[in-house]
């Protein structure tokens, strides 16, 4: 039988990227997500891997940047005003079409903000938040165990679609410690990374650039990238549901507020309301269609997120005014609770749900 | 008939694009030769930067990776680490090296990353059409210093190769022109010796390359090589600026 450990977020995520075979680590130390580096700096020279703490985020994303033109699987983390920083290179090795795993442990913000988890890194994170028409895979696990999957999958969708993944965590993920089971997954073989950049050999030589000066060809490398998106949301999109298969009022929110969203659908069945939740676990693709199938079979949609109506804008898309949608957030590090969760939605089915 | 010279291997026959009187073309030139003499062609990788020198990729005939603006060094440590018995380079101008990344550049020589940078100074902004530089001389005229440079509202000159000479990682920083057959021919010998540096594991080595912008200085190819000579040479003096004949930690 598989063995549980129980983990904090931060080392399960640590632990299962060197077993998915990453071998180099590029950080800068910030709260909530500094246990991931810590625990790289032994644990990457152990298995022949490399850590190395830069001088500062804009370093730390070129070194990914660079390890990942050679083909070797690398990951860096941090938190919000980090991931701030690390902006340029994440636009750049999406240009360059480069495969990495980048962490985000997010706090609340915006500027330095403080370290208390919040999930207002949403708009950053699935919008682009570079420079140009490019968008990173983002992964929102919501338990450690789910943390752990996620990171096996990151790495093997970053190679897959050769573009940098981001696993969207918060503070309290990355801090809670639950048990957890390492189950290598088994994925689809990959292609070969003949792109990558090893020196010339015999061969002919290969160069890795993240520009184009001729704008047809910028034009085209976009086109290719957006092809990249759609393939990605016909093969890639995932999410989770829970609850009740006809419900009054679905529930939507990821991570950390998914579990939280859970406690809301059993309670409220406890108190007779017919609820479920639906989860994004891809943020980017978004899972549009499902969301838009279990809208439709409720009354209303209640978004739940640490910000203040990030991901809001997608279920709206996603949504597209068949039922009325709802929000309820808090932000600056701030959890909503179960209670005040369920007293909302007892106040909207109270109003039968009019806009 | 003995050929007495030619192109090197790891030139590309593909025309320079710089502009006339620039000396991108000699340095990459002379970079191509080392590689050659060396025999490390397979195995080195370059890093280009932003601004003229981005296109040395198109030229020298060894893999090659180019990011952002000043970021070369930290993408060059990235391949090294990854990839410790390749030959890894970064060639930058001295807007790339010398402003916008300067902690990068610092930190790799700090480190004692065992890269080696080129880093060529013509004391403007080339591409982007002749602004100041952290290398402008004082009284230098540009694009964004039309009174010249001063002091007192721009600052100083910038002496990148003597800053990171007292790093304790660096292990060879040199600074050389090419306007004379004989600074040609030392240049090409600080090159090797960098290149030497970084396969013998001594650390962190580069090589400053003093460099005309006729296009930008508005100058002609002979005026710009005087004015270099005149100018330039005096502040940023040229020869070895360090040498170290150790890995670094083991001179502590
Ligand atoms: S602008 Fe200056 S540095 Fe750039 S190619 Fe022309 S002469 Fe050389």
């Amino acid at each position: 039988m598989e063995k549980k450990i129980l983990m904090r977020g931060n080392e399960a995520v640590a632990e299962a990227a060197v077993r998915a075979g990453c071998r180099l680590y590029f950080g800068y130390p910030i709260t909530p997500q500094n246990e991931i580096s810590e625990y790289l700096s032994f644990r990457l020279p152990q298995v022949g891997g490399v850590f190395l703490q830069a001088e500062s985020e804009v370093a730390a994303i070129h070194m990914v940047y660079g390890a990942a033109a050679t083909g070797a699987r690398v990951m860096t983390s941090s938190s919000g005003p980090g991931i701030s920083l690390m902006q340029e290179g994440l636009s750049c090795i999406a240009a360059a079409e480069l495969p990495c795993v980048v962490v985000n442990m997010s706090r609340g913000g915006p500027g330095v903000g403080n370290i208390q988890p919040a999930q207002s890194d949403y708009f950053q994170a699935v919008k682009g938040g570079g420079h140009g028409d490019y968008r990173l895979i983002v992964l929102a696990p919501s338990t450690v165990q789910e943390l752990v999957d996620l990171t096996y999958r990151a790495f093997y969708l970053a190679d897959k679609y050769r573009n940098p993944v981001e696993i969207l965590g918060d503070g309290m993920l990355g801090q809670m410690m639950e048990p957890v089971v390492f189950r290598e997954p088994e994925f689809p073989p990959l292609p070969p990374k003949d792109w990558a950049v090893r020196g010339k050999g015999d061969g002919p030589r290969k160069w890795i650039v993240c520009l184009d000066l001729d704008p047809k060809g910028l034009e085209e490398l976009n086109l290719r990238l957006q092809k990249k998106y759609r393939k990605l949301e016909e093969e890639d999109v995932d999410y989770a549901t829970f609850g009740n298969p006809e419900p009054e009022v679905l529930l939507v929110g990821f991570g950390t507020v998914g579990r939280i969203l859970r406690s809301v659908v059993r309670e409220g069945e406890k108190r007779g309301l017919k609820l479920a939740l639906f989860r994004p676990i891809t943020l980017f693709p978004f899972p549009k269609r499902a969301l838009q199938e279990w809208a439709r079979k409720a009354r209303a949609v209640l978004v739940v997120e640490m910000n203040l109506g990030q991901m809001l804008e997608d279920v709206e898309l996603a949504v597209q005014g068949e039922v009325p949608v709802f929000f309820l957030g808090h932000t600056g590090g701030v959890i909503p609770t179960v209670e005040e969760i369920l007293e909302y939605v007892c106040r909207l089915l109270r109003k039968g749900v009019r806009v | 008939m003995k050929v007495v010279f030619e192109r090197p291997k790891t030139l590309l026959e593909k025309p320079f694009t710089y502009c006339p009187g620039c000396h991108h073309g000699l340095a990459q030139r002379l970079i191509a030769e080392v590689i050659d003499e060396l025999g490390i062609a397979d195995r080195t990788i370059g890093v280009g930067p932003i601004g003229c020198s981005v296109y040395i990729y198109e030229f020298i005939d060894v893999d090659f990776v180019v990011g952002a603006h000043g970021r070369a060094p930290a993408i060059a440590t990235g391949i090294k680490r990854a990839l410790p018995d390749r030959v890894v380079f970064s060639y930058q101008g001295d807007g790339d090296i010398a402003a916008i990344g300067t902690a990068e550049i610092i930190h790799v020589a700090n480190r004692g990353e065992l890269i080696t940078a080129f880093f060529v100074n013509n004391a403007v902004f080339g591409m982007t059409g002749g602004q100041m530089a952290p290398t402008t001389l004082v009284g230098q005229k540009t694009k964004t210093t039309p009174l010249g440079r001063k002091p007192e509202v721009h600052g100083f000159p910038f002496r990148l190769g003597e800053c990171l000479s007292v790093a304790e990682g660096s292990a060879y920083i040199a600074r050389v022109a090419l306007t004379r057959p004989q600074f040609i021919r030392q240049a090409k010998e600080c090159i090797r010796r960098a290149f030497l540096t970084q396969i013998e594991k001594k650390g962190f080595s580069l090589v400053e390359i003093l460099s005309p912008c006729p296009t930008n200085w508005g100058m002609s190819p002979k005026e710009a090589v005087d004015w270099l000579e005149q100018h330039m040479i005096p502040y940023f003096p040229l020869g070895e600026l360090k040498v170290k004949e150790c890995l670094p930690h083991e001179a502590l």
